[in-house]
Order: C-alpha cells, then sequence, then structure tokens
C-alpha cells in the first residue's frame, strides 16, 4: 500500500433535498475501504444529516441514515460537528445518531488546513 | 435491463445479475444465483449470506470485504473472519459473490 | 394566495424573501424547506412572528423524514400530500419560492 493521506469530507448540505449527502457517504465508504485516514466534517446544513429518527417512507426515499453507524466499522472515527450550525438548529449532541466531536468554527478551519485532500458537498 | 427466470416467476436484476428489487429475495432465487456463480449452497454458505442479510437490515449497506471480513470474524469467531475461509467458500470474492446470493446490490467501492 | 418555500431557512434567504413580500394567506414548507419550523432554530422567532400574518403549513413527510416530526413548532398547520393538493386548488395563485 502506499502511503496513506489525510482525506477530509466537508459536509454542508441537508440530507434528501439534493443528491450531495448520500454522494458524500458513497466517496467516504470508498475511500475507507482503501485503508486512507478519513475525517468527516459536518457544518451548517450539513449537521441535519446526522440527525436521528429519519423515517422516509412518505417521500419514497432511501433512508441511508443507518450507514452512518456503519462508519464505525470502516474505522472511520474522526466525525466534527461545528457548534455554531448545531445551535443555530436548535440540535445537541444527543440528537445525533452517531458520536462525534463538537468544535468552534476556528477549530473546523484549523483542521481542513490539517488535510491533504479536501473533498467538498 | 436483465432478468432470471426461477420457480416460474421473473426477477429483474442489472446487467452483471444483482437483484434489483431486494424485497423480492427469497432462499430460492438464492440457490438458482449461486448456481450460476458455481456455488454449491452449504450451511457454512448460507451463514455468510444470512449475515449480509442482516448487516443490510441494520446499516443499509453492503459491506465491503474488509468490514465483512472483520465483523464476521466478531460474530461468528475468528476461524470464520479471515479470507481463506470467506474465499474459500466464495472464490471470486465475498463481497461480490456472497452479496449478489444475497440479494443485496454490490458492495460500495467493489470494482 | 400560497406560497410554497423548499429552501433551508439557515442557508438561503429564500423564507425571508417570501416573508418580506407576501402580504398574507397561506405559506407551506415543503423539502429542506421544513426545516424552518422546528423548534429552537436561530430563525424560530421570526417564524413565529410570521405565524400572526399567514397560516403556516408544513407537509409532514419531509419533516418525519429528516427526523423532527416530533418537534414542530405549535400552531404551524401539517398536512399530508392530499392537503398540499387541497391548498394549491383552493388559493387561486401560488408563488413557489424557488
Amino acid at each position: 500500500m502506499s502511503e496513506v493521506k489525510k482525506f477530509m469530507f466537508v459536509n454542508r448540505k441537508a440530507p434528501y433535498g439534493t443528491i450531495y449527502a448520500l454522494e458524500s457517504l458513497e466517496v467516504v465508504l470508498i475511500t475507507a475501504a482503501f485503508d486512507q485516514d478519513v475525517s468527516l466534517m459536518f457544518l451548517d446544513d450539513g449537521v441535519y444529516q446526522l440527525k436521528k429518527g429519519q423515517q422516509t417512507k412518505g417521500i419514497e426515499t432511501k433512508n441511508f441514515s443507518p450507514a452512518y453507524r456503519a462508519l464505525e466499522d470502516y474505522d472511520v472515527e474522526k466525525l466534527y460537528v461545528d457548534k455554531e450550525s448545531m445551535d443555530a438548529r436548535g440540535l445537541t449532541e444527543e440528537d445525533f445518531l452517531v458520536s462525534v466531536t463538537v468544535l468552534s468554527r476556528a477549530e473546523m478551519g484549523a483542521l481542513m488546513d490539517e488535510q491533504d485532500v479536501v473533498l467538498s458537498f | 435491463m436483465s432478468s432470471i427466470e426461477v420457480g416460474g416467476k421473473s426477477y429483474e436484476t442489472d446487467e452483471e445479475g444483482y437483484l434489483l428489487n431486494l424485497s423480492e429475495w427469497n432462499a430460492e432465487v438464492a440457490d438458482y444465483i449461486a448456481k450460476t456463480e458455481n456455488i454449491d449452497m452449504s450451511d457454512q454458505h448460507w451463514e455468510v449470506v444470512n449475515f449480509l442479510r442482516e448487516y443490510f437490515e441494520e446499516y443499509q449497506i453492503a459491506p465491503a470485504v474488509r468490514v465483512l471480513t472483520k465483523s464476521i470474524g466478531k460474530k461468528l469467531g475468528a476461524d470464520k473472519g479471515n479470507s481463506e475461509y470467506l474465499y474459500g467458500l466464495f472464490p471470486y470474492g465475498p463481497g461480490k459473490q456472497a452479496c449478489k446470493i444475497a440479494g443485496l446490490p454490490k458492495p460500495t467501492g467493489c470494482v | 394566495m400560497l406560497h410554497i418555500v423548499n429552501k433551508s431557512p439557515l442557508t438561503s434567504n429564500t423564507l425571508e424573501s417570501c416573508l418580506n413580500t407576501a402580504t398574507g394567506g397561506d405559506i407551506l414548507l415543503i423539502e429542506v424547506g421544513v426545516y424552518a419550523v422546528t423548534r429552537g432554530t436561530a430563525v424560530e422567532a421570526k417564524l413565529r412572528a410570521a405565524m400572526g400574518k399567514f397560516r403556516v403549513h408544513v407537509l409532514m413527510p419531509d419533516l418525519d423524514a429528516r427526523g423532527l416530526g416530533d418537534r414542530l413548532v405549535e400552531g404551524v398547520l401539517p398536512v399530508d400530500y392530499a392537503g398540499f393538493v387541497e391548498l394549491a386548488a383552493s388559493n387561486k395563485t401560488c408563488q413557489s419560492w424557488l
């Protein structure tokens, strides 16, 4: 295996209105299968992706939120949520279906700077 | 669009033979797909196929081979959670073949 | 008339533009727009103020899909797809704030 790179996925879109959230998740799973150092960042409406209790029967769309719980199996354990975005949406850590690290905007920015590859969704 | 004919009923598949409609899956279809893959379904094969279906039910994804191997090891023991054992059962790849037999989509990241 | 908003209130000024323009009647939030009617958001006060002037409806299947069906701001009127059609049919005109 060649050198391991630091991949960061920046998720800024709510699920289901657009295809971004699902596409990001798929690329995350592919990247993780190649033993890379993967971290996920959720900010702005992206924090909604992790909301517990999604029920998509009524909109006849696949509920892909359970897959976030499988990330651990893929050794993707670095999930960061922006505090400001979370607070502005009336959400708390208990609302998320996986455990996350809550950071400030400044910390998120610094983390972005550390990456080899940043993928934007 | 392709399809397979099992027990007088037609099932839609993609061009590689993966079932399009997960809910149509049954043991008879599994046996049929296994035959097309030159696999004789034993209890050991079924154990893996059932594991995959449970995994999909829980997480809505077909796991990558590495994840499948690790998870099987956790659930069924280290003697089964290794590539030798799983490739012994599914020579063309436990991800590809077992998922197909289990009526699941091809694992994400599996090319 | 009926105003339909399908954009997130927190990442787009669509709802604000709608509220600043529309003079009254029905507002229906659908798709990503449904986040506007959940409790505790930064736009809750704005929404509550608007509720004095408009009848605010939300398409429930969209809210449930996003896991927030239990967090509806009180006074917002839940509708299903049939209710959506009824709103569209009972209003003479409809503006979709795309």
